[in-house]
This record gives C-alpha cells, sequence and structure tokens, in this order.
C-alpha cells in the first residue's frame, strides 16, 4: 500500500485540503476503504425487530449507559455471536475514546471495531491541527456522520449501533447520546441499552432506575441489568466466574473516565449472585 | 521575440537562498534543549498563535519564519503522521520518516518556485526505553541536520546558539527540566537584548517517562516558578 504523503508543494499549499476530519481526509485519498457497495446480492431480513445479516460475520450485543449523580456509567457484556455460535468470549465493546468520553458500541464487531478506532483518530486529529478540543455535541455529531456514511453497509447488514457518553465541559454534565442506523442522534437524559439484549436490559433499568443515584447504587443497576439481559437473550453473555470473564463497567465522571476492576466485579457479581439464591 | 534574461542556476540558487534566509531571520528564535526527562521546546512568541505543537504520541514540531507556510506543513505532517498510524500502527509513526517527508516538500519548493518557503523547522521525538531522543532542523532547502543535544532555529538563532554552546551548557542532558528552560531563555534575552518575561514565552515539553501522548505545554504558573524562583506566583 502506498503512504498518502504527498508533500508536493501543491499539496501542502492546498487551500481545500484544510479541513480537520480525519475521516474525511482517509475517504479523499483511500475511498476503497470505505467501498461496500455490491458487498453482497442478499439482504438482511428482519427477524422480531433485529436485522439478521446474511453475512456470517461476528456480532457484538448488549451495551448500555445510564445517568447518575455524578456522571455517566456505561457497561457491556463481552460476547460476540456468529449466527448461533459464540465467535469470542471476551470481546471489548465499551472503549474510551479521549480523557471524557466513552463509546459503546453493539453490531458487526470488525466494522464497529474500526469506528472506534476511527473516532478516536478523528477527535485527537482534530484537537492538534486546531488546538483545541471538539465539544461534546461537535463529538456525538461527527460520530452520527460517520454512521451515516456506514448506511450502505448496514443495508447489508453490517450495522454499527453506538452509544456515545461523555463528560461536555460547557455544561459542566454528563450526556448520552443514542443513534439510529440512518445516522439518526438522540440524546438520552436517563439511561439506555442497546443490541440483542438491549430491550432487556431496558426493561431491568425500567425497574430499577432512579435519578441522581449514587456511584455505588448505579453499578448496581448497569451490573443487574447485564446480568438480566444474559438471561433473557442468548447471544448476551452473562459473568464467567470460572474463565474470571467479566463486563466492562466504565465511570465517567468530571475528573474523567475510570474502567472497574475484575476484583471489584468478581465481588460484586459474587454478592448478585448470593442474593438472588436467597430469593431477593 | 526577444529572448529571455539569461540567469546562471548558481545565481538563481544563491537569490534564493539569500531570500529565505533574510525572511527567516526577521522573527524570533525557538530553542529546543534534551533535559534529564525529555526534550523541551521554548519559543520567544509573544503572540497567540502557535509556533510549537503537538505532531504525535512522542512527536513535537516547532516552526520559525512565516507563519502561513510553517503552519501549512504543521498541518501536513499531523496528516501524515495520523494517517500512518491508523493504517498501520502508533508505533509505527517515526520522526525520521517524517522528516525526509518535509526535507522533500521543502527541497522541491525550493528548487522548483520562484518563492522558497521562508521557514526553518523542527521535528522533535523522545525515544522509548533506551532509544535516545531525535532533534531534527530542517532548513528552507530542505538540508537535514540531526542535532544533538540541543539547537536554535529562526531569528539570531547562530548567536542563540553560539551563547547557549559558550555559557550556558555542560551536559544538557543531565540537567532538569527547571535549568535548561532558564539557560535557552537567558541566552534568547541576551541576544535580543531584553529580558523575556513569562507571558512572551510559549514552551512545550516532551517528556520521556510518560504514556501514550507525552506532548505537555507548560502553563505560565510553571514557568514562572522555574524563571522566578524566588517570588513564587
Amino acid at each position: 500500500m502506498e503512504l498518502p504523503l504527498k508533500f508536493t508543494p501543491l499539496r501542502c499549499l492546498e487551500f481545500n485540503d484544510s479541513e480537520s476530519s480525519f475521516h474525511q481526509l482517509l475517504s479523499n485519498r483511500f475511498p476503497s476503504h470505505f467501498a461496500s457497495k455490491g458487498l453482497t446480492n442478499q439482504t438482511p431480513t428482519l427477524d422480531g425487530g433485529q436485522i439478521v445479516s446474511p453475512l456470517l460475520v461476528p456480532h457484538g450485543t448488549t451495551v448500555l449507559a445510564l445517568r447518575f449523580l455524578d456522571g455517566v456509567i456505561v457497561a457491556g457484556d463481552r460476547r460476540a455471536t456468529e449466527g448461533y455460535s459464540i465467535a469470542e468470549r471476551r470481546i471489548e465493546k465499551v472503549h474510551a475514546v479521549d480523557e471524557t468520553s466513552v463509546i459503546a458500541i453493539a453490531g458487526a464487531a470488525g466494522p464497529c471495531m474500526e469506528m472506534v478506532r476511527l473516532l478516536r483518530v478523528e477527535l485527537e486529529h482534530y484537537e492538534k491541527l486546531e488546538g483545541l478540543k471538539l465539544s461534546m455535541e461537535g463529538k456525538a455529531s461527527k460520530l452520527a456522520a460517520m454512521i451515516k456514511g456506514n448506511l450502505p453497509m448496514a443495508m447489508q447488514g453490517l450495522v454499527v449501533m453506538p452509544i456515545f457518553a461523555g463528560y461536555d465541559v460547557k455544561r459542566q454534565s454528563c450526556r448520552i447520546y443514542k443513534y439510529d442506523v440512518a445516522g439518526g442522534q438522540y440524546e438520552e437524559a436517563e439511561y439506555y441499552a442497546i443490541g440483542s439484549g438491549g430491550k432487556d436490559a431496558r426493561g431491568s433499568m425500567k425497574k430499577i432506575f432512579k435519578k441522581d443515584l449514587p456511584r455505588e447504587e448505579a453499578i448496581t443497576v448497569a451490573i443487574e441489568a447485564l446480568y438480566d439481559a444474559a438471561e433473557a437473550d442468548v447471544a448476551t453473555g452473562g459473568p464467567d466466574l470460572i474463565r474470571g470473564i467479566f463486563p466492562t463497567v466504565k465511570v465517567i465522571t468530571k475528573e474523567g473516565v475510570s474502567s472497574l476492576s475484575d476484583d471489584e466485579l468478581r465481588t460484586r457479581l459474587n454478592q448478585l449472585i448470593a442474593r438472588s439464591q436467597q430469593g431477593g | 521575440m526577444p529572448l529571455p534574461y539569461y540567469v546562471s542556476p548558481e545565481q538563481m540558487m544563491q537569490d534564493k537562498a539569500e531570500y529565505a534566509k533574510k525572511g527567516i531571520a526577521k522573527g524570533r528564535s525557538i530553542a529546543a534543549m534534551e533535559y534529564n526527562e525529555g526534550v523541551v521546546l521554548v519559543a520567544d512568541n509573544p503572540s497567540s498563535l502557535n509556533k510549537i505543537s503537538e505532531v504525535y504520541d512522542r512527536i513535537a514540531f516547532a516552526g520559525a519564519g512565516r507563519y502561513s507556510e510553517f503552519e501549512n506543513l504543521r498541518k501536513a505532517g499531523i496528516r501524515h503522521a495520523d494517517m500512518k498510524g491508523f493504517l498501520y500502527s502508533r508505533d509505527d509513526v517515526n520522526a525520521k520518516s517524517l522528516v525526509n517527508a518535509y526535507s522533500q516538500a521543502l527541497g522541491t519548493v525550493f528548487s522548483q518556485e520562484i518563492k522558497p518557503l521562508e521557514v526553518e523547522i523542527l521535528v522533535v521525538a523522545v525515544g522509548m526505553d533506551d532509544d535516545p531522543n531525535e532533534i531534527y532542523r530542517v532548513s528552507f532547502d530542505g538540508s537535514i541536520f540531526d542535532e544533538k543535544g540541543f539547537t536554535v532555529i529562526g531569528g539570531k538563532s547562530e548567536s542563540v546558539l553560539a551563547k547557549l554552546k559558550s555559557r550556558y551548557v555542560t551536559t544538557p542532558s543531565a540537567s532538569s527540566l527547571a535549568e535548561v528552560v532558564v539557560s535557552c531563555v537567558a541566552a534568547m534575552g541576551e541576544v535580543t537584548g531584553q529580558k523575556l518575561n513569562t507571558e512572551g514565552l510559549e514552551v512545550a515539553i516532551l517528556s520521556r517517562s510518560a504514556k501514550g501522548r507525552v506532548f505537555r505545554r507548560l502553563p505560565q504558573s510553571e514557568l514562572s516558578q522555574y524563571l522566578n524562583p524566588s517570588n513564587p506566583a
């Protein structure tokens, strides 16, 4: 592959090349990177509201986000499925994008990971070129444009469904955004979950979510919602105490993004299991 | 049809070089120097437009001369680095290939365009683990200078360099950040004949021990701690 660097005088002095978007730069220089037309002749089918891909590729399942007193919790299970088989037990679907924002993705694993990587570079690229960080709203809109660009792929079943959450420095509060396949962007005031087990997780959170919960209780809500989703949805992975695989839980506050350690998650899950054994 | 005037290539290059040098010398200086924990870049820059910038995880850029020209080079460098890091891996982005690209660009403009670029640039990188730091200076005609320890670009760069060499520097890589910043500021101040205050300085570091993106601008408060240790702000 030839490197894009053409430092010819015209190239580096070209005025219309001065956009600050890496996504734009990549699609200008490597249009093939985004080639998606004619991928398959088949079209995806709808099965109970879920888009079923004609391509058998790994799919990530349930992710969620909820607001609490000091910020947002973003969590996801660790399973990726390929049709009826488990493709991956330890996949990470919740990723920090920069110091103050997190993306959680459900959908076709490959395009999902690619989008996370692209968004990370996109934000960093903008910051370096402009000397300023993008606003929270700006980051969310950029992601919406990227999802919209993925629409041809989504039409073939390679859907990318993210939840984007982060700390808005201007408003001094945390925000959650959800998206549809066409790039529609919606802000969520309380909680949201997406993916094959998303509906179950939402149902679970609906019962136990309260506004302005303290951190500890909010983490419990997230873990319980994922646990419920894993019980009801075959594609969502429950905690695997034998192999030591636990859901990913990230906490965003004014101070930045932090992750819960496996030890902490193990303790919490053991408590949860003990509670459910007592029937409570 | 009148014949075009003949100008010998030597004469043409000399004229261009003189023109570029004059443009660069009009501005103010920027120094780069190693210290025990990395590399510091110090620019005599009272304006809010930056001369020093982050390029990649462990690479920084500084430009002297005509702002619009080095700003374009800076952006092209960031695009190059981000693209390479995205297509390959973050570890594959290195200062050497960036410097080569800059050299090509400057060299091409110098030999082919009527007006050369009136810029001199610095590409600085800190190594991982035991790898040494790198300080490269690229001049208006695309020549690359691989500098050891410290260097100066822009303004009266040779005088500043001479001052640094003779008076302030023993072994920069063994000095603390504060000592190195004080040396650079003093050398620049002596050459321009005025004491530089913290508001007129742009200072940034690449720190070896940090992880990920290691570029950091020093805030005014930290600078005045180094420059006026007796009266803390």
